[in-house]
């Protein structure tokens, strides 16, 4: 079989071997997560010839929807929220269990069991139950009306519809993608928003400080009252239940009706909690195969893991378990790991997927390739920040690791070219909208935990059985409450 | 049996005429190496890959005034008038993405959805005027004349002055073959200024009618909103450049892409008659024949600095070649890729280019194409090829024929 | 219909803007949003932008398909 990889990143199959020489006789694959990893790995998993019996169990009781319009053209009112459905790209002939969770698997007995009592048997298991917006630490506070996480569709068209209403003051706690997103949104429908991030500049969690700066002047001129380096302590109700105040950590009391808890993800691993496989946190561990390994780091057989809840070796970051909430993993993984899942192992491809994520908010389209988060350093190479547009190179080590292109997505595929090759860095590029000498600055990432949001893409730690990063030189406890200010960092 | 040649020769065979009806063996040959570096020191870049590298990368320069040769003969004629302009499809960024952000403010979709009512009653104007005869000549009765009043028309250039305009047009587009295609390249520089230099005179002038008395062609909205939205993002002579500009490639490449589409289906029956069938098909059946026949053959880049790449050092300020029809037809990227298949999947051609340049007009070209190739399967009884190969334009890099004859029994409505 | 655009793959090239106006458009100059359940009229629309797309970064769901002559699985191609 030959697979061409385009500069763009995608795989073409341009020949492939009859299907019966190259397959495992298998009865039946069961999916759980029915989402976007899921559904595409139903797919592939027909593309791939399987025509056993499919099971796809989704705790949620819609079919598969997409989730970054959540936080931009559903929550500006724009797309209707049921107009979210997935495609689905071909027949896939599978039972759906919808709205039932599932609570434990059962290794010894290939078997999973949902909270409704069913036990679903498997021959072949994906797990790709993805993640879920963490909730305010108070549980009280998290219930006042007014109080909103975004994950769902049903979270984005309740908040949608909040919005609507025209409340007086929105906060928005946390100022990653989501968090930046939402607030981009707020003021888009002309509406006060406050942004807390504990950080010293948003999306300095996946972008680094160096870019955040960047990021933060441009939420400030589009209006957001953007709070940098402070948390909220408090979040505070009426008597009827509603949200009236919050309380930052600047001694800023602000009166709010509409609070957003943009906190970054957990990972959906407590149903695999009596299944003693490498799942923690961080969630569940695989091999380049997208086999998980169990707690003493052996490798399953038939457990395979997709999506935003797996972490793998890439290669490309010499073997270091990824682990991203990116959306074009979510896609390629599924599709290595039914490809996996049902052919003879000599024809199994290993997962190689180069992180790459976009957002849009305030007038900006920002694509990232590459995994900024290890960076160390950081060089603009195109355009300007004035001009908002521009291309940003980050380097560890005096090598390329990822590229940041702001309203400039036609200009990345040469730096994915940069990265795959390890190139030097700075790069020696000459280009005619660079700057005549090249500064590379400190890139400014924090270390683990200290921002109140996701980073979108983390190392987690060279093996399956290596234990969770403890934070360094801070109480644990400290730097996972989130309205607990760390102070000003600066680069 | 193909004629071998010596690889750093494979660019003269391809730019020589005589090859013009069937360059695609000499492309194969020069794909066994991907950067080929031919006799007079320019590089030639072959294949899929490579191509698509270099399109991206901000190392190569479309502003050939960089090169270490110097401004080739299609940029000096533009630069005769002391502020002389050259057109945004010449310059890098900033000056490129300035300029071309400002016609695409004007060049929206309303403004080329609102041009399928001008062209679907033109193309059936066009094939009326062939009723009770036998034969048309494809170019000159029709793939020529419809681009030529859809530009017209969508900028607001008077219709009654298209001879003036044909007679600049043809002298310019003389400059865009490599030296060694032009004889006499004195005269055709002169000739060339000298067109430049007239063009740009009418269109000054007709600017200058339209800053009094806008109306809703394209001109208009771009004098109007240089006043106002995008002022200072402008000048007069990059005005007069850009237009220059959007007449040219409207004259002188939709009538290729027809051709050649008609070309290709009247050698490919079974697509034809698909066609008939299914008229829906005509979408993809036009990616496949940007695909098969491109209508502009190779495009030319020079260097900012030195790059490596396929195992070559391609020197700063080198002549660069990106042969595009030769990357449509690389099997390492399209299998089988000399069959010509509308049903391809991933067919991510190079017919309109790529990267900051892509082809402005593809959402035209692509309109006029649909249409036009729709129409002639539809209202033309029993088509057929009267000469193949027909007799084809001298020039390599907008490759098309001078005319396909096309003989057929009748016109249905 | 329904379909689905890969933003990462996505480069803002904009054609499908000019052949379906009214499901995809640009918010900002490189933002692409759009409607991924078009109203079943805009087929053809949404075929020519999914065509004209220079990195093919938009899918359309299977249902479509059927009823053009453009029904196409990866097998049959490959069988050349």
């Amino acid at each position: 079989m030959t697979i061409w990889i385009s500069l763009t990143g995608r795989e073409t199959i341009t020949s492939s071997k009859s299907v019966t020489t190259s397959f495992v006789s298998i009865d039946r694959v069961v999916i759980v997560g029915a989402s976007l990893a899921g559904l595409r790995a139903a797919e592939a998993l027909r593309d791939d010839g399987f025509t056993g019996h499919l099971t796809l169990i989704g705790n949620e009781p819609w079919e598969p929807y997409d989730r970054p319009p959540l936080s931009k053209s559903v929550l500006a009112g724009w797309l209707p929220i049921d107009h979210t459905t997935l495609p689905q790209l071909r027949d896939i002939q599978a039972e759906w269990i919808l709205g039932v969770a599932a609570v434990g698997l059962d290794r010894q007995n290939h078997q999973v069991h949902l909270a409704d009592g069913r036990l679903v048997d498997f021959d072949r298991l994906l797990i790709a139950t993805g993640t879920r917006a963490r909730p305010w630490v108070n549980q009280e506070e998290a219930a006042l009306d007014g109080v909103f996480t975004l994950r769902t569709r049903e979270d984005s068209s309740r908040l949608s519809t909040r919005l609507a209403s025209g409340p007086k003051h929105v906060l928005v706690i946390g100022g990653g993608f989501t968090g930046s997103e939402v607030a981009s949104v707020c003021r888009e429908l002309g509406l006060p928003v406050t942004l807390a991030e504990r950080g010293p500049t948003p999306l300095v969690g996946a972008l680094g400080q160096a870019a955040g700066t960047v990021f933060a002047k441009w939420q400030r001129q589009y209006g957001v009252d953007l709070r940098c380096n402070v948390t909220v302590m408090a979040l505070e109700g009426d008597t009827q239940g509603r949200l009236r105040r919050a309380r930052l950590s600047d001694g800023d009391v602000l009166e709010i009706d509409v609070a957003v808890v943009a906190l970054g993800a957990i990972r959906n691993v407590e149903w695999l909690h009596d299944a003693k496989l490498a799942a923690d946190t961080r969630g569940v561990a695989c091999d380049a195969s997208c086999r998980a390994f169990d707690e003493d780091g052996m490798v399953t057989d038939d457990i395979f893991v997709a999506g935003d809840v797996a972490r793998w070796p890439n290669p490309l970051y010499n073997g270091m378990l990824l682990s991203v909430e990116h959306w074009g993993n979510a896609v390629e993984q599924a599709k290595t790991a039914a490809h996996n899942m049902v052919c003879v192992p000599s024809e199994r491809r290993p997962h190689k997927y180069l992180p790459a994520f976009w957002s849009n908010q305030f007038g900006v389209n920002i694509k990232s390739v590459g995994l900024p988060t290890i960076a160390d350093e950081i060089v603009l190479t195109q355009g300007t920040a004035e001009e908002r547009r521009f291309v940003a190179v980050y380097g560890q080590k005096g090598r390329i690791v990822a590229a940041l292109a702001v309203n400039a997505p036609l200009l990345l595929p040469a730096y994915q070219a940069l990265i795959e090759a390890r190139a030097p860095f700075p790069p020696e590029l000459y280009a005619a909208d660079g700057p005549l000498k090249l500064r590379p600055v400190s890139a400014g990432f924090l270390p683990h935990g200290h921002t109140t949001h996701s980073p979108g893409a983390a190392s987690t730690g060279p093996g399956p059985s290596t234990p969770e990063v403890q934070p360094i030189g801070k109480d644990a406890d400290m730097l996972a409450d989130p309205r607990i200010p760390l102070g000003p960092k600066s680069l | 049996m193909t004629q071998r040649y010596p690889h750093n020769k494979l660019f003269e065979e391809i730019l020589d005429p005589a090859n013009r009806h069937n360059p695609y063996p000499l492309y194969a040959q020069l794909r066994e190496t991907p950067i080929s570096q031919q006799e007079d020191g320019t590089y030639v870049v072959s294949t899929y890959r490579e191509i698509e590298a270099l399109l991206y990368d901000p190392r190569i320069s479309s502003d050939q005034r960089k090169s270490t040769r110097g401004p080739p003969l299609k940029f000096r004629v533009r630069q005769r008038e002391p502020e002389g302009s050259l057109p945004f499809v010449f310059l890098d960024p900033p000056d490129h993405n300035r300029l071309r952000r400002v016609v695409m403010h004007q060049f929206t979709p309303e403004r080329v959805e609102g041009m399928r009512d001008y062209v679907i009653p033109l193309v059936d104007e066009l094939l009326d005027a062939q009723r009770n005869r036998s034969q048309l000549d494809i170019v000159d009765d029709f793939a020529h004349p419809l681009p030529v009043r859809v530009i017209s028309k969508m900028l607001g250039l008077p219709l009654e002055d298209r001879s003036r305009f044909e007679v600049w047009v043809s002298a310019l587009v003389r400059t865009l073959e490599p030296p060694q295609n032009v004889s006499g390249e004195a005269e055709v520089e002169q000739r060339a200024s000298q067109a430049a230099m007239q063009m740009k005179e009418y269109l000054r002038g007709l600017v200058t009618i339209r800053r009094d008395r806008p109306g809703d062609d394209l001109i208009s909205a771009l004098v109007v909103s240089t006043s106002h939205e995008d002022a200072g993002q402008m000048n007069e002579q990059e005005i007069l450049a850009s237009l220059q500009l959007l007449t040219l490639a409207g004259y002188e490449t939709t009538v290729n892409s027809i051709t050649n589409g008609v070309l290709t289906l009247l050698r490919n029956l079974d697509v034809l008659a698909r066609l008939q069938r299914n008229p829906d098909m005509v979408i993809r059946t036009v990616e496949e024949v940007l695909r098969y026949e491109p209508p502009v053959q190779y495009l030319t880049r020079t260097t900012l600095t030195d790059i490596n790449i396929a195992d070559v050092t391609i020197p700063k300020g080198a002549t660069v070649v990106l042969l595009l029809a030769s990357g449509n037809r690389d099997p390492a990227r399209f299998p089988d890729p000399d069959h010509f298949d509308p049903d391809r999947i991933d067919n991510e051609h190079f017919g309109f280019g790529r990267g900051i340049h892509y082809c402005v007009g593809a959402p035209l070209a692509r309109m006029e194409t649909h249409i036009a190739l729709n129409a002639l399967v539809r209202r033309l009884v029993n088509p057929r090829l009267v000469a193949d190969p027909p007799p084809y334009r001298e020039l390599a890099s907008l490759r098309g024929p001078q005319h396909l004859a096309v003989a057929f029994d009748s016109l249905s409505d | 219909m329904k379909i689905v655009v890969d933003l990462n793959r996505c480069l803002s090239y904009g054609q499908c803007v000019f052949a379906a106006p009214n499901v995809f458009r640009f918010r900002g100059e490189q933002s692409l949003e759009y409607d991924y359940n078009p109203a079943d009229e805009l087929r053809i629309q949404v075929e020519r932008a999914a065509a004209a797309c220079p990195v093919r970064a938009i899918s359309i769901g299977k249902d479509e398909h059927d009823d053009l002559d453009l029904t196409h699985r990866k097998g049959d191609y490959n069988e050349q």
